[in-house]
C-alpha cells in the first residue's frame, strides 16, 4: 500500500492533503498498489473527502488524547499504521505538522525521507524523488535503499486531481500513554489568509519600500487579488517592524505561487533561491539592471510607489481574483 | 544543564551553486563555508541559557576537517566543548543514527539545533534525532522557555504560532526570529584557538537514501519589459496575465 498521511483544516480535507493524495494516486497505479488516506485526531470528520482524490481506503486513527497535535503520538500513529498496512511508501504535505511527524516517523521505521519533493515517481518497485537543494539553487534526485519510502510533497507544485475511489473506512488502534510533547494552544494571526508557502499569489516588497508603513501599498494590492505579502532578507532585517515569517528566501520561506510581484526587490541569490520556482514574475523596479529583471515573465522598469497603487486599481477594476 | 548543539557547515547563501563532476553534488571550488544560519541561533539560545541559568554547552558536528571552523567558531562564541563526529555521511537519518549515538546516555538536557541545515534542505535531523532517542521535540521554534525539567515553545505554523509544551531532555529546532546571535570577541576567538576538539568516529549506518543525480534549475523563460506610464503598465500587464499567462 502506499499510503498518505492527511491533514484536516475545519472538517475539510487540506488542499496541499489532496495534493499529495493525488500524487500517491499516480504511484499507486504506476505500481499496482493500493491508496490509503490516513486521518489521526479526535474527530476525523471530513475524511471522507480523500474518496474524492482517489483513495482506495480511508485509515482513521481517532481518539480523544489526539485533540492536540503532539509529535510523538502522531509519529507513532502514523508509524503503526504503515506496519498495519505494510505500507512500502508513506507520503504527507511538507505542511508545518508533516515536516514535524513525517521525519521522526521515518526514523522510527528506519525509513530513508526526502522532504520537501517536487516530484516523484516508482522505479524497480522503489520511490524516486525529485527535490531541490540549496534552497532551489540546485535540483536533486533522491534514490531509496530502505524498504520503507517517506517523502512530504511541497505544497503547490502536485495537482489535485479528482478521480473516485473506494474510499473504504477502517478504524486502526490509538496509541496509548504519556505524550512527551503536545499542543497546549495555537496564537492564531487572524488575518485568515493563506502562508506564504500554500500562497496562490504574493506580493512581495524589499529595501526599495523604504520603510515598514509602505507595505500598505502592497496589502491592498495582495487584497486585490487574493494573496498574501513577504518580504526580501533585507527588508526583514532593516529594523521596519516586519514579521520574520514574511521573509522569502533561502534563509526564509521558499515558495511556488502562480503568481510572484516582487516590488522593489533587486533579486540577490539568496532572494531568488527561494522564488525561483515561482510560476510567473512579475518585477517592479527602478533600476533596469536589477538582477531580478533576468528571471521575471514580466518587467515593469519604474517607481514602485506609482506602479503598485496603479496596479491595485487595475486589479479592482478588472475584478480580478485568482483562481 | 547539561545543552547540546548540533551545527552544520554549509555553503555561504550568497554562494552560486556550481555542479560537480560526479553530477551528483556541489562543486565545493569557490565555495565559501560558513555555519548554518539557523545553526547560529541554535547556539546564540544555548549560550543565553549558559548565561541566565547556567549550563554546559558542548558543540557537535558531523564532517571532516574542515568542520573544525564550525566548532572553533562556536567555542569562540562560548561553547565549552566541542566534538567532531568524522563522517562522510549525507542521509539524514544516517547523521540523525550518529548524532543519537553520540547523544546517549551523556545526559543532555536540552539538543539544539537549526531547523533546516541548509543544502540537503530536508528539515529532518532534529526530528529524527529526538524519536532515536525517544525523547521531546518541537521544531521551527521562535520562542523558548525552560522550566523546571519542562520546555514551552512557540513554533512557526501556517497562518499562526503553535504552543508546545512538553518535558526534558528535548530536541528543539530553531527559527529565524528565536534570537539575535552574537559576534565572537576578540578574546574569545583567542581563547578558542587554545582549546581541543575532540576527534570521534562517528557511527552512521550507510545512507538510507542516496542523491543519485544532481542538475542546475531549469531556466526560466525569457521575459519582457511593459512600457509606457504606470497606467499603461498596469493594463499591459494584467492582459498578459489574463491572456498569456492564464493566471486571471
Amino acid at each position: 500500500m502506499i499510503l498518505v498521511f492527511c491533514e484536516l483544516k475545519d472538517g475539510k480535507l487540506r488542499k496541499s492533503s489532496a495534493e499529495a493524495l493525488s500524487a500517491g494516486r499516480r504511484l499507486a497505479d504506476a505500481s499496482g498498489k493500493q491508496l490509503g488516506a490516513l486521518f489521526v485526531g479526535a474527530s476525523v470528520a471530513g475524511s471522507g473527502d480523500a474518496a474524492k482524490y482517489g483513495a482506495d481506503a480511508i485509515l482513521t486513527c481517532e481518539a480523544a488524547p489526539l485533540a492536540s497535535y503532539s509529535s510523538d503520538a502522531f509519529a507513532m500513529a502514523i508509524a503503526d499504521a504503515v506496519k498495519a498496512k505494510g505500507a512500502t511508501v508513506l507520503l504527507g504535505a511538507a505542511t508545518a505538522m508533516g515536516k514535524d511527524a513525517l521525519p521522526r516517523a521515518a526514523a522510527r521505521l528506519g525509513a530513508g525521507y526526502a522532504g520537501d519533493v517536487t516530484d516523484l515517481s516508482m522505479a524497480d518497485g522503489k520511490l524516486v524523488a525529485v527535490r531541490p537543494v540549496y534552497a532551489g539553487k540546485a535540483i536533486a534526485t533522491t534514490a531509496f535503499a530502505s524498504g520503507i519510502q517517506v517523502a512530504t510533497t511541497r505544497p503547490n507544485v502536485f495537482e489535485a486531481v479528482e478521480k473516485a475511489g473506494a474510499g473504504a473506512v477502517e478504524a486502526l488502534p490509538a496509541p496509548a500513554g504519556d505524550f512527551k510533547a503536545i499542543v497546549k494552544e495555537i496564537l492564531a494571526k487572524g488575518t485568515g489568509k493563506p502562508d506564504l508557502t500554500e500562497a496562490n499569489v504574493i506580493v512581495s516588497g524589499g529595501r526599495g519600500m523604504k520603510n515598514g508603513e509602505n507595505f500598505a501599498i502592497l496589502e491592498e494590492l495582495a487584497d486585490a487579488l487574493g494573496g498574501v505579502v513577504g518580504a526580501s532578507r533585507a527588508a526583514v532585517d532593516a529594523g521596519w517592524g516586519l514579521s520574520h515569517d514574511m521573509q522569502v528566501g533561502q534563509t526564509g520561506k521558499v515558495v511556488s505561487p502562480t503568481l510572484y510581484i516582487a516590488c522593489g526587490i533587486s533579486g540577490a541569490i539568496q532572494h531568488i533561491a527561494g522564488m525561483s520556482g515561482s510560476k510567473y514574475i512579475v518585477a517592479i523596479n527602478k533600476d533596469p539592471e536589477a538582477p531580478i529583471f533576468k528571471l521575471a515573465s514580466y518587467g515593469i522598469v519604474g517607481d514602485l510607489f506609482e506602479v503598485v497603487p496603479e496596479l491595485t486599481k487595475a486589479a479592482k477594476a478588472l475584478g480580478i481574483g485568482a483562481h | 544543564m547539561k545543552i547540546l548543539v548540533a551545527l552544520k557547515q554549509v555553503p555561504d547563501t550568497e554562494t552560486k551553486i556550481k555542479l560537480g563532476a560526479d553530477g551528483k553534488s556541489i562543486d565545493p571550488t569557490d565555495v565559501k563555508w560558513i555555519t548554518s544560519p539557523y545553526d547560529e541561533y541554535a547556539l546564540e539560545e544555548a549560550l543565553r541559557l549558559k548565561e541566565s541559568k547556567g549550563a554546559e554547552v558542548t558543540v557537535v558536528s558531523l564532517g571532516g576537517d574542515s568542520v573544525k571552523d564550525v566548532l572553533r567558531n562556536a567555542l569562540a562564541l562560548g561553547a565549552d566543548s566541542a566534538v567532531l563526529l568524522k563522517s562522510d555521511a549525507t542521509d539524514p537519518l544516517s547523521i540523525a543514527t550518529a548524532l543519537a549515538a553520540f547523544a546517549k546516555e551523556k545526559g543532555f538536557d536540552l539538543i539544539l539545533a537549526g531547523n533546516k541545515g541548509m543544502g540537503g534542505d530536508n528539515s529532518s535531523v532534529g526530528p529524527m534525532l529526538a524519536e532515536l532517542l525517544g525523547i521531546a521535540q518541537a521544531n521551527v521554534v521562535m520562542k523558548l522557555e525552560i522550566g523546571e525539567g519542562t520546555f514551552r515553545a512557540e513554533r512557526e505554523v501556517e497562518g499562526g504560532t503553535e504552543v508546545v509544551e512538553g518535558s526534558l531532555p528535548a530536541v528543539i529546532t530553531a527559527q529565524k526570529g528565536l534570537n539575535e546571535p552574537r559576534y565572537a570577541s576578540l578574546k574569545g576567538i583567542m581563547g578558542a584557538k587554545k582549546k581541543t576538539i575532540e576527534e570521534v568516529e562517528a557511527t552512521a549506518p550507510a545512507g538510507f537514501t542516496t542523491v543519485a543525480g544532481m542538475v542546475m534549475p531549469p531556466a526560466r523563460a525569457e521575459g519582457r519589459k511593459l512600457d509606457g506610464d504606470p497606467a499603461q503598465q498596469a493594463a499591459a500587464l494584467f492582459a498578459a496575465l489574463k491572456d498569456e499567462a492564464k493566471v486571471f
